[in-house]
């Protein structure tokens, strides 16, 4: 049986102009297309991720026009919509300023408390 | 038409690291559209940013061929800020600190790019109107 | 100028570059804070926007980059109070201006 893992994002646009994604949310999709069962945990500024209406186009360096900005949100729900579960800290939204109403439907909220519990139904944490 | 102004930024983040290295780039970009002449000292890590030997890949998450995926290069960024920069008449001197070069393997840089060290830093401030820090941080 | 690329979620030191430009306004030195990067963040809202209402308050400048909110999905309308969006050229304007520039 495949260890069940979870994927827990902390940091948030680090590179994700130059790399067109987040790091850890494109891994988590190719450990996900390799059969590993993988579900992710946004905690701190990660679960800004999870905002709709996030708009990276346009970006322009000398000639060049980026022609596939990152679409963190999509890649998030996308996750969400091929079985992964998606959870975020609620509290670091709230921290943030982040409406419930803002975030993507497929999102769960997780309130600071009840992370223990998250944790303990994984046979591994991955903490990025 | 240039304004007769020069500026010298000094970064010291590799590039795929940190979003300061795109945001750099962005305001030696900037700088250079308003007919500024830059020079860039690259300190650290930032040698690596005009690396010749950064190569794009496909990107199998989203279905997407190498060259479909466009992924941006810093190499390329600074290749074509360099060539902007000729194009407008303005100057964009891009100096590698040597010893930097030197213990992280990173000899192999676009054309354009020169070897220097902290003097040319020094020649670079005394000769700008303004020089900014892009520091790296934890 | 005084150019925040980091939250004070995350970094500590955020907050001591915050107060440093309200030390320098306090003093009679025009300053501005530009916010660029996760700097952008706390614009958004919650207990940390008042840290840059108070600083607008005070005499201090408060812009936000507007590629960065864009990215993180800030609307100007979710402004916090006395934060403008500004272009990454200000920097470049404040650098011809002769501004001692500070980035953190």
């Amino acid at each position: 049986m495949s260890k069940r893992i979870l994927n827990i994002v902390t940091c948030a646009y680090r590179a994700t102009l130059e790399e067109q994604d987040d790091p850890i949310l494109w891994l988590t999709h190719s450990m996900r297309a390799a059969k590993a069962p993988v579900d992710v945990l946004l905690l701190s500024n990660a679960v800004c991720y999870l905002v709709r209406d996030q708009d990276a186009s346009g970006l322009t360096l000398g000639g060049w026009s980026q022609s596939h900005p990152p679409r963190l949100v999509d890649d998030a729900a996308a996750l969400a919509d091929g079985g992964a579960s998606v959870f975020y800290n609620a509290a670091d939204a709230r921290t943030r300023g982040i409406d419930p109403a803002d975030v993507v439907d497929a999102a769960i909220p997780i309130e600071t408390e009840a992370l223990p519990e998250l944790l303990s139904r994984y046979d591994l944490i991955l903490n990025w | 038409m240039t304004t007769g102004k020069t500026f010298t930024f000094a970064l010291m983040d590799p590039p795929f690291e940190t979003a300061r290295s795109t945001t750099a780039l962005r305001l030696i970009d900037a700088t250079l559209r308003r007919g500024h002449h830059v020079n860039v000292f690259a300190y650290e890590g930032a040698v690596y940013l005009p690396f010749a030997l950064q190569q794009a890949h496909a990107n199998a998450a989203h279905g997407r061929s190498a060259e479909e995926e466009d992924h941006p290069l810093p190499r390329r960024w600074i290749a074509d800020l360099m060539a902007a920069a000729a194009a407008a008449g303005v100057k964009l001197d891009w100096v590698n600190c040597g010893l930097c070069v030197d213990e992280r393997g990173a000899r192999e840089s676009i054309e354009g790019v020169r070897r220097g060290g902290p003097p040319d830093f020094v020649s670079f401030i005394e000769a700008s109107d303004n020089t900014l820090v892009v520091p790296t941080r934890d | 100028m005084l150019i925040a690329s980091r939250d004070p979620f995350t970094a500590k030191d955020t907050e001591s570059f915050y107060a440093l430009a309200a030390k320098l306004a306090a003093r009679g030195h025009p300053v501005t804070l530009f916010l660029v990067q996760n700097g952008v963040l706390p614009a958004r809202g919650g207990a940390a926007a008042e840290l840059l209402t108070g600083l607008a308050e005070s005499g201090v400048r408060v812009l936000a980059e507007d590629f960065s909110l864009r990215e993180r999905g800030i609307g100007a309308d979710r402004l916090a109070r006395g934060v403008e969006s500004a272009p990454l050229e200000r920097v470049v304007d404040a650098l011809a201006g002769g501004a001692r520039t500070l980035w953190t």
